[in-house]
């Protein structure tokens, strides 16, 4: 944008540089002291804060390991991965019959599934708690699973209809002259269409399900079942003297969505690009 | 639709079906089907969302006996207490300065931010600033939020020791141990966490705008401030709109690092609506009490929802 020559062209443009490289350093900086922190000692770590650690050592990622981080990471794993999947899977089914079919009051059905982006989770936490106690669901993987999706279908059928919607419906037809039924049209031809925008679906639930915190602390703090945000404050808490093991849980709750973000860059992007409306 | 002059003349039994009476078969045997399609999602959203938030209002006007288990009804006085009660003030006020802070930091600072990246001219550092300053926002709230708490923190912490190598020995304090500050340090936080997030969504924004629309401002010699106010501003103006009621709306549902940098504290001066509803439904026990907070919580996030829709309405219109 800046296309000025001359002296004071070269100075907005030193300048407007090295503020976008100062931020990014304001970005990195406090990342990269938590990775070091990881493998300092307890008494490196009073020391000077900028000090790089005096030898790499595993010690505490394998102390953080055995302190409960591998099981909330099986946790995350398990509850992002099924999440996700049953997320995504009802709102493609959704959009496809939103998109393709004819379904009495659709717009009150489509007000009602797009109304959830609306809400906020919050709101339902006291009557969602007693309801999940009186099915016997509290405190197990279950109530979190079904949370998840719930307040998760809104915004991806959101996204899914939207792309939906653009395909052109005569290959749905197509195949209905075929003799495919509608299951099947769905399955093996809008589907694998719909490829890009599931990509992006999937990328953004699984970010979303990694972090969520206040789902996972008010159903899940009573079990042994804890995703990794609620592990770590209990780590936290429970090692508050050792706080390189501190560390070094939390980078290894980072790097797996930040690794994810880095090789799905272009998905991500896209994805978000087209849930914020085109 | 069957006009008098439309049906069909009278047959005899061999011939086939006359085709409107086709169609209306075809439709009754594909109208179940078409429920089927949306049920899962209506079933989940109808029991696990609409449910609970209408249960909530009716929470909200009862009292609940913890010891006996049974509730009565109290009318409004849940929300008369709610008025009364200090701390609900100042969680409405924390709230309130965050969505201030938020609205400059990820909306007007991101946009401008995201011009100024989308101004250089190597596509390899824009792509990397872009990613770089996104990184923040995929880590979660939990790690960021215990990641700051270690920066603020008066000994080891890196923002105390950045004073003191500088001089300002003088400004060193317990960021998130008083009063004054504490909600503050928190805010600032989330501004580090987020504002990669918008960034990211307006430089996708300013890269829809036809770059023949810059190239016309600058052969008519507009200047690059100019042009930012002329052409990227009202061009990207409603992934503003957006991002304006995205950010307000999730400044009143912060949870999450107020939790775990302060849990609320010192002596509640940086309680926020859900921190405190938390406190009062899971700590006292109050769900009558906690169900009016989070009623306040519905009507705020509904309202700034509803506003938006209102606003996109009008512009449809005009356009």
């Amino acid at each position: 944008m800046v296309t000025r020559t001359g002296v004071l062209g070269v100075i907005v443009r030193t300048f407007v540089a090295s503020f976008l490289l100062a931020l990014a350093v304001v970005v990195i900086y406090p990342l990269l002291w938590m990775v070091l922190n990881g493998f300092k000692t307890n008494s490196e770590l009073f020391g000077n804060p900028f000090a790089l650690p005096l030898q790499v050592t595993w010690e505490n990622y394998a102390k953080a390991w055995n302190r409960g981080v591998s099981s909330y990471l099986m946790t995350s794993i398990l509850v992002t991965v099924t999440s996700t999947i049953a997320t995504v899977f009802i709102s493609a089914w959704a959009a496809y019959g939103l998109t393709r079919l004819q379904i009495p009051f659709s717009r009150t059905v489509l007000a009602l599934i797009l109304g959830g982006l609306m809400l906020a989770p919050a709101v339902a936490l006291i009557p969602l708690v007693r309801m999940f106690q009186a099915l016997g669901l509290y405190n197990t993987f279950w109530a979190l699973l079904i949370l998840y999706v719930a307040f998760r279908i809104p915004f991806t059928t959101f996204l899914i209809r939207a792309y939906m919607v653009d395909l052109p419906v005569e290959i749905d037809e197509a195949a209905a002259v075929d003799g495919a039924g509608k299951a099947r049209a769905f399955w093996s031809i809008v589907l694998p269409m719909c490829r890009p925008i599931l990509v992006s679906s999937v990328i953004l639930n699984i970010l979303f399900t990694w972090n969520e915190y206040l789902f996972a602390m008010v159903f899940t703090s009573g079990g042994d079942l804890q995703t990794l945000p609620i592990g770590l404050t209990n780590l936290m808490s429970k090692h508050g003297t050792e706080y390189p093991v501190v560390f070094a849980g939390m980078t290894i709750a980072a790097v797996p969505v930040i690794l994810l973000f880095f090789l799905t860059q272009k998905y991500f992007v896209k994805g978000l690009a087209d849930g914020v409306g085109k | 639709m069957s006009a008098p002059l439309r049906t069909a003349p009278n047959r005899t039994a061999a011939a086939p079906l006359p085709l409107h009476a086709v169609e209306a078969a075809v439709r009754r045997r594909r109208r179940p089907r078409g429920w089927a399609w949306v049920a899962p999602a209506l079933l989940l959203l109808g029991v696990f969302v609409y449910l609970p938030l209408l249960q909530n209002l009716q929470y909200s006007v009862m009292k609940w006996d913890i010891y006996a288990g049974g509730s009565t009804f109290v009318g409004l006085a849940n929300y008369e207490k709610l008025v009364d009660d200090p701390v609900f003030w100042r969680a409405l006020f924390n709230n309130s300065a965050y969505a201030a802070v938020s609205l400059v930091c990820q909306v007007f600072g991101a946009l401008l931010l995201a011009a100024l990246v989308e101004g250089l001219r190597s596509e390899r550092w824009r792509r990397a600033l872009r990613a770089i300053y996104f990184v923040p926002s995929a880590i979660s709230l939990t790690v960021a939020g215990l990641l700051f708490y270690f920066v603020y923190e008066p000994e080891l912490g890196i923002l105390n020791a950045l004073l003191r190598g500088v001089g300002l020995d003088t400004l060193t304090q317990a960021w998130l141990g008083q009063e004054g500050t504490a909600i503050w340090a928190v805010i600032a936080m989330s501004q580090w966490q987020g504002f990669g997030y918008s960034t990211l969504l307006f430089a996708i924004a300013i890269q829809r705008i036809p770059q023949d629309l810059f190239d016309a401002a600058s052969l008519d010699g507009v200047g690059p401030i100019r042009r930012f106010f002329q052409v990227t501003v009202p061009l990207t103006r409603e992934m503003t709109g957006l991002m304006i009621i995205v950010t307000l709306s999730g400044a009143f549902q912060v949870f999450n690092e107020v939790m775990v940098m302060t849990s609320g504290g010192p002596n509640n001066s940086s309680q926020v609506l859900v921190t405190w509803l938390y406190r009062m439904g899971f700590g006292r026990n109050d769900f009558g009490y906690a169900a009016a907070i989070a009623t306040v919580i519905f009507v705020l996030t509904l309202g700034i929802a509803l506003l938006q829709l209102a606003i996109t309405r009008k512009r449809r219109v005009e356009w």
